[in-house]
């Protein structure tokens, strides 16, 4: 009840963020901008372990479009040596790294109202929402499409669960800087415009049904 | 602003476009600064199997497309057919050229399978023509054969030049397309006045002035100059021409390319180039090549020659079209485009000159022709498949009148036909020697007489009669009713179904000229006579294609099917136990009448005969992969008709 009191604090960035939302927004594949992003974290345990790259690629207009792509790397007090193995982020490596804060900074100005797309969003999305939560920031407000559901419109299934690795190879799709951020984001974004354009050849896909979740995996 | 802030830290998709693309060319010259930054502002963008890029005509996008994974087929569209021009996968390049020529597509781009494709913005590419030698020469190189010829498969395509053999000798390219430039340009002293300058760019009709000192270039006004600083009033009109020319001039050798130059005025964006005697500024100007120049050089576009001849009002504005549709073809044989996309085009225009002959002569009659008649098109080019300028092969027909009316309906028909060969022979298109023409009493004759005619020749079947056959059964409608015509064709299978041995006659006809190759795999060479020891690649090796092509479809009863390539389509459908034979066929003939035709250009002749001194090892092998198909058709008709027994 206190929202409109709490919404003023927020900072600058955020509000832009929010304001983004109260604009009309796009009801069409062509009109519309996705965001495929992918993180690379310390593990899998939502409130205990933290985004070590967050790394993004945007779709318009049907095309990838590589001048809009985001890729950067957090400074982090959790550290696993178990999942170097897996994204191969060390903790004092040379590559550029920001705190936490800024990191959602620039991530929020990137993203703005996209469609995010990732390959098990929920994950994702939550790894994000954590964050922002730390920093006494709200959830996130875009709408999000994950590209393991719409695989399995595709197909008709119903409960089995596709990694990326599967959904690669099924889609010769070239793996990459697998298990990079931006490798993985750019994997998802592959992914999803042969899925969307089979989606679209196969049935008449409406923007709307992007969105619509079937049944348990309401994730969304 | 995010974009600066990863450009300058990790980029790892771009990166991984960069490593991609550093394997092939042009890429694979780039700085790498320059490619990085192609990399960074690659589209990628996904193509499901059978989908266009883009579509023949269609204006060029902004960008270029390079293959990352799958096939792209590249289509010319004929006869609403897609002929399959060449495939690109993965590395290569398509959709490059129109976007720096601004032209629309030549092709269309159709995925042959599901493909990725890396869409790079020609702006970047550009920007990097001005700074990188090497990139500007593989472009300069692959403009001129961006289009591979299908038909060069199965040999070793050595006569149609390929990218790999342009970036090797540069010196062929420059020599085959080298810039037409004005070679008087109008010019003045910089000690002149601007308005003196402008007198005699309206006296000579001209957009642009050279200032010369001592004969060498300094500097340049065009109209352009003209609005932008004189009817303004920035400059008064009253001052020295330097006051206002472009200096210093961009000045070029006189071998210049098209290609270079159309790159040269890219990248100075300005549209005229001085041709100079050494291509400095400091020697004697010879020439100024005006982006207007190019654009005439390529704009001999098909439609536009083609809305010219509509509009042409006489005869010498009919022949000046046909000399610049010669432009054309050799233009089209250069470039290597298929050769059924090349005699459609030609034809077309041919035909379209020789309608406005016909409507030119009809207007200069005094009255109004007495009846129905048609204006028929014979041999090759009944057959459309005359691309050089050879003389003319015509006839033509007119309704039956009652005989009191006939002598004045005749005689008014040949007066038409005696002003249409004569314009022809204007425009180009020399007499007939063996006076075919519509305008001789024997060519110019009734419905019933040339029915009569017919029938005489396929009944009495003497060698004379057989060759009148061979002409006068490839005739084409230009001008005038079908229905005339498709009586006379009528009759012909007619007669022909009442004298079946006709066509064995016929067949005996088609084998009169042995296979081209001798015993020991030999060409078969002119014994005497002028062409001595030259190959006749006519009667050699195109005419048995023909002839086969004739006897086989009339065998078959197949009307409207006048020309040797769609006969041998249509046998293809009537006998697919043939197709194998009848394809090589139609790839043999496409092959021959291209030789021919850049024979021809190259001769300045009728490309008829081959001097096989001047022939490389490729060009004889390609000729000789051209001979078993002759051999293997002539084989079938000497089985079919039992003419071994005629002989």
């Amino acid at each position: 009840m206190f929202s409109w009191f709490k919404y003023k604090n927020y900072p600058l960035f955020w509000k832009e963020y929010s304001k983004k939302f109260k604009q009309k927004q796009p009801k069409s594949f062509e009109n519309t901008r996705f965001v495929i992003f992918d993180t690379e974290t310390t593990g899998l345990d939502i409130s205990n372990d933290r985004i070590l790259s967050i790394g993004a690629i945007g779709i318009f207009e049907n095309v990838i479009e590589v001048i809009d792509n985001f890729e950067i790397y957090l400074k982090q007090d959790q550290f696993k040596a178990e999942t170097v193995e897996i994204h191969g982020i060390l903790k004092e490596g040379k590559l550029t790294k920001m705190s936490e804060a800024e990191a959602m900074e620039n991530f929020i100005a990137y993203i703005g109202n996209a469609v995010l797309v990732a390959h098990h969003t929920a994950f994702d999305i939550e790894m994000i929402n954590a964050a922002l939560k730390r920093l006494d920031l709200p959830k996130l407000k875009n709408k999000t499409i994950d590209t393991g559901i719409l695989y399995k419109k595709l197909e008709g299934k119903k409960d089995a669960h596709f990694n990326l690795d599967l959904l690669s190879d099924e889609f010769s799709i070239p793996k990459h800087d697998r298990h990079t951020a931006a490798g993985d984001a750019f994997i998802t974004a592959l992914l999803f415009l042969k899925i969307i354009s089979k989606l679209k050849k196969e049935r008449n896909l409406h923007y709307s049904d992007l969105f619509r979740v079937s049944g348990k995996e309401g994730l969304m | 602003m995010i974009n600066i802030v990863i450009y300058f830290m990790k980029n790892t998709i771009a990166e991984r476009i960069y490593d991609f693309l550093k394997n092939f060319p042009p890429f694979d010259v780039l700085e790498k600064e320059q490619l990085f930054k192609i990399a960074s502002n690659v589209k990628v963008t996904y193509v499901e199997k059978d989908h266009f890029v883009f579509k023949q005509e269609e204006n060029p996008h902004e960008h270029f497309y390079v293959v990352k994974d799958g096939a792209i087929g590249l289509y010319r569209n004929m006869d609403n057919e897609q002929i399959l021009v060449d495939i690109c996968d993965e590395g290569d390049i398509f959709g490059l050229r129109p976007l720096i020529q601004n032209d629309l597509y030549l092709m269309s781009a159709k995925a042959n399978e599901e493909s990725v494709l890396y869409a790079v913005s020609v702006e970047i590419l550009k920007e990097i023509i001005q700074t990188n030698e090497k990139v500007k020469k593989f472009l300069i190189a692959s403009f001129s054969s961006n289009i591979k010829t299908p038909y060069a498969k199965g040999t070793n395509g050595q006569i149609f030049a390929n990218i790999e053999i342009l970036q090797t000798s540069n010196s062929s390219f420059t020599e085959i397309q080298s810039a037409e430039f004005s070679k008087n340009p109008v010019i003045t002293l910089k000690t002149a006045t601007i308005k003196e300058a402008a007198q005699i760019m309206s006296e000579k009709r001209v957009g642009s002035i050279l200032i010369v000192e001592n004969r060498n270039p300094i500097g340049i006004i065009t109209d352009k100059d003209l609005r932008s600083k004189i009817a303004t009033g920035l400059v008064s009109i009253d001052e020295n021409v330097t006051a206002i020319m472009s200096s210093p001039v961009k000045t070029f050798k006189q071998k210049i390319t098209v290609a270079e130059a159309q790159i040269a005025m890219i990248k100075n964006k300005i549209t005229h180039l001085c041709i100079t005697k050494d291509g400095t500024d400091k020697t004697e100007l010879i020439g100024v090549l005006s982006e207007h120049d190019i654009v005439v050089l390529h704009g001999n576009n098909p439609s536009l020659l083609i809305k010219k001849v509509y509009r042409a009002k006489d005869v010498n504005s009919l022949k000046y079209i046909r000399d610049k549709t010669s432009n054309l073809l050799e233009g089209y044989i250069e470039q290597n485009i298929p050769i059924t996309f090349i005699s459609k085009i030609i034809s077309e225009i041919n035909e379209a000159i020789t309608i406005k002959a016909i409507e030119l002569s009809l207007e200069e009659m005094d009255k109004r022709p007495p009846v129905k008649f048609g204006w028929l098109a014979l041999g090759s080019q009944g057959r459309k498949e005359q691309l050089l300028m050879t003389d003319q092969d015509n006839a033509l027909v007119f309704e039956d009148v009652p005989q009191e009316k006939y002598q004045s309906t005749k005689q008014y028909f040949l007066q038409l036909s005696k002003k249409v060969t004569e314009k022809m022979n204007v425009i180009g298109f020399e007499y007939c020697p063996a006076d075919m023409m519509a305008s001789n009493p024997k060519w110019c004759l009734s419905l019933s007489e040339w029915k009569n005619q017919f029938d005489a020749w396929i009944k009495t079947p003497t060698e004379d009669a057989m060759m009148m056959c061979t002409i006068f059964f490839d005739y084409d409608l230009v001008f005038g009713d079908k229905m005339l015509v498709n009586a006379m064709s009528d009759s012909i299978y007619e007669s022909i179904n009442s004298f079946e041995i006709f066509l064995n006659f016929l067949g005996r006809n088609a084998l009169r000229n042995p296979p081209p190759i001798g015993f020991f795999r030999q060409f078969l060479v002119e014994n005497d006579g002028e062409h001595k020891d030259q190959f006749d690649i006519k009667s050699r090796a195109l005419m048995p294609l023909v002839d086969a092509a004739r006897l086989l479809t009339l065998s078959h009863s197949i009307k409207d099917k006048n020309n040797t390539v769609s006969r041998f389509k249509k046998l293809i459908k009537v006998e697919p136990k043939n197709q194998d034979l009848y394809l090589s066929c139609i790839d043999s003939f496409n092959i021959l009448l291209q030789f021919r035709t850049s024979q021809g250009l190259t001769n300045n002749d009728s490309g008829r005969y081959v001097d096989l001194n001047n022939l490389s090892k490729s060009e004889k092998l390609k000729l000789k992969g051209c001979f078993k198909p002759i051999r293997d058709v002539q084989e079938l008709l000497n089985i079919r008709y039992n003419l071994a027994q005629m002989m």
